[in-house]
């Protein structure tokens, strides 16, 4: 059996990726292409649902205390083998995109960020590497911006990641949809997984809170503990410091 | 150089095929849409928006001259064939018009100096109600000024040649001036409209059933003329609007002028 091509899909909450992968995988359906999708979420999904709704074989991993990405990396290579054993051609894997400081993407897999045209025009800018390290770009809900904006959104895109395919797909219709099965069709390769490398490093995941502290306050903090810096505060002068008091003490 | 857009049937929402086989529509033609909600009006639109190659819902097939568009053409919106106004689309940026207009002439690749995109706010204004100025922000605009900045942009910007219109006569702006000020310069034009007026200032109607394209009706001379006394009902009714808004009563001798036209 043949290992299958893997696509892993990224981006904010909310952003459209399950219904955009939705529309693609039954594009890919119609032309027999089997398609097996991995689901990743930290505490609850009902994605997967959907998923099966249209006759894929679904598996969901729920990252629980641990950061999803993390997570996702770690059960990579028991998802490609689940895919295989379910004689996919291609595997998806949609993770839960949250903080935005990570990119699950790894240099032997294809990579997809999903992005919603109606969140700020700085938002390219915002999601960094989830953005920058992508082969793929999907922009969603374009159809309700004025066609300008569509125009200034693909031009930041394209600015931030010149060498990104940037592909419109409306969540709703599943206009474009053909159009991303067409990317997938081309762009996914058939390539081993184990030995590839994560495009972006992880962050460092090693204070007190990740190994399960619950109190607050500087005293119950060790491991890698990075404070603020604040920037400096104006003498006050003796009237305004005394109306502060006052304040403080009705609250 | 965009000549012709070709259409070429799908299946309607019943599998069978389409009793249009084929529309061919050439650039400075307008071509309206009409038909019941839900007959498959914006799905036409979508199908050349996309440019579908059989692999949408309807089946349709898009032609640009005659052919096929090659994948770089179909999937690649910089090559920016396909402008599109509907009644869904809002502004979502927080900024303001000139900012914006700045922005987009930018990504359009051509110089964005103070006096054409002076150029394409005046061109707003003649279609709003009440005036855009440079200064005010996208988000704050009202309905009828959103739209007329949309139209103007279309029509000075984006430069596309063909372009998709969606309904949007329901803004309170000047219908005609920006059919005119979008249909200039040998565009290929699609109006999706329930609107009767519009719907006669296409040269060709396209009528929608269940989903597939049922026929293509050339407009008559009685149309145009029809079209015209449309136009002095258009006239009344805004008259009685105008009068409503601004707080004044209104007597029936304001449809007094409609019955010399029935005469």
């Amino acid at each position: 059996m043949d290992v299958p091509r893997t696509v892993i899909v990224a981006g904010p909450p909310a952003s459209g990726k399950t219904s955009v992968m939705i529309h693609a995988i039954s594009c890919l359906q119609r032309a027999e292409i089997r398609t097996a999708v991995v689901k990743i979420d930290c505490l609850a999904t009902e994605d997967d649902r959907r998923y099966k709704d249209i006759g894929v074989p679904v598996a969901v991993g729920l990252s629980e205390d641990i950061c999803p990405d993390h997570y996702f990396v770690v059960n990579l290579e028991e998802m490609r083998d689940w895919a295989e054993a379910n004689r996919a051609d291609v595997l998806v894997v949609e993770t839960a995109g949250l903080c935005h400081r990570c990119a699950p993407g790894i240099d032997k897999a294809l990579a997809i960020c999903v992005i919603d045209s109606h969140s700020s025009i700085k938002i390219p800018e915002k999601i960094g590497p989830i953005l920058t390290t992508s082969d793929v770009v999907v922009v969603t809900k374009g159809d309700s911006i004025s066609q300008a904006e569509r125009e200034v959104f693909r031009n930041r895109i394209h600015r931030i990641n010149p060498n990104a395919e940037i592909v419109e797909v409306n969540g709703i219709t599943g206009a474009g949809g053909e159009h991303l099965a067409n990317v997938l069709e081309r762009r996914a390769l058939r390539q081993e997984l184990i030995g590839s490398r994560l495009r972006h490093p992880m962050p460092t995941a090693i204070c007190s809170y990740c190994m399960g502290e619950m109190r607050v306050g500087t005293s119950f903090q060790q491991g890698a503990v990075y404070k603020m810096t604040f920037p400096s505060v104006e003498t006050l002068t003796a009237a305004e410091s005394a109306g502060a008091g006052a304040m403080g003490e009705n609250s | 150089m965009i000549s012709t857009v070709s259409i070429l049937a799908g299946r309607d929402k019943s599998g069978n095929p389409e009793r249009v086989e084929r529309l061919d529509i050439s650039g400075g033609q307008i071509y309206s849409i009409v038909g019941f909600t839900g007959s498959g009006k914006s799905q036409l639109i979508g199908d050349i928006e996309q440019m579908a190659q059989g692999d949408t819902v309807t089946g349709r097939s898009i032609l640009i001259n005659g052919k096929a568009p090659n994948p770089e053409i179909r999937f690649h919106p910089e090559s920016k064939l396909v402008a599109q106004l509907s009644q869904n689309m809002n502004f979502a940026l927080e900024m303001t018009v000139m900012e914006f207009l700045g922005l987009h002439a930018e990504c359009r690749g051509f110089a964005a100096d103070e006096t054409s995109l002076k150029t394409v706010l005046d061109s707003a204004n003649s279609l709003a109600g009440e005036a855009l100025k440079p200064a005010d922000v996208l988000t704050r605009l009202s309905g009828g000024q959103s739209r007329a900045l949309m139209i103007a942009d279309v029509a000075h910007i984006s430069n596309s040649p063909i372009i998709l219109i969606d309904e949007v006569e329901n803004a309170g702006i000047d219908r005609r001036c920006a059919l005119d000020l979008l249909t200039g310069r040998g565009k290929i034009v699609l109006i999706v409209t329930h609107d009767p007026q519009l719907a006669l200032l296409g040269e060709r109607r396209v009528v929608m059933k269940n989903g597939g394209m049922d026929c293509v009706l050339e407009r008559s001379e009685g149309e145009i003329k029809a079209e015209e006394i449309l136009g002095r009902y258009t006239k009344t009714l805004a008259e009685v609007q105008e009068k409503l808004r601004s707080g004044e009563r209104v007597e029936p001798e304001i449809f007094e002028a409609m019955e010399v036209i029935r005469a």
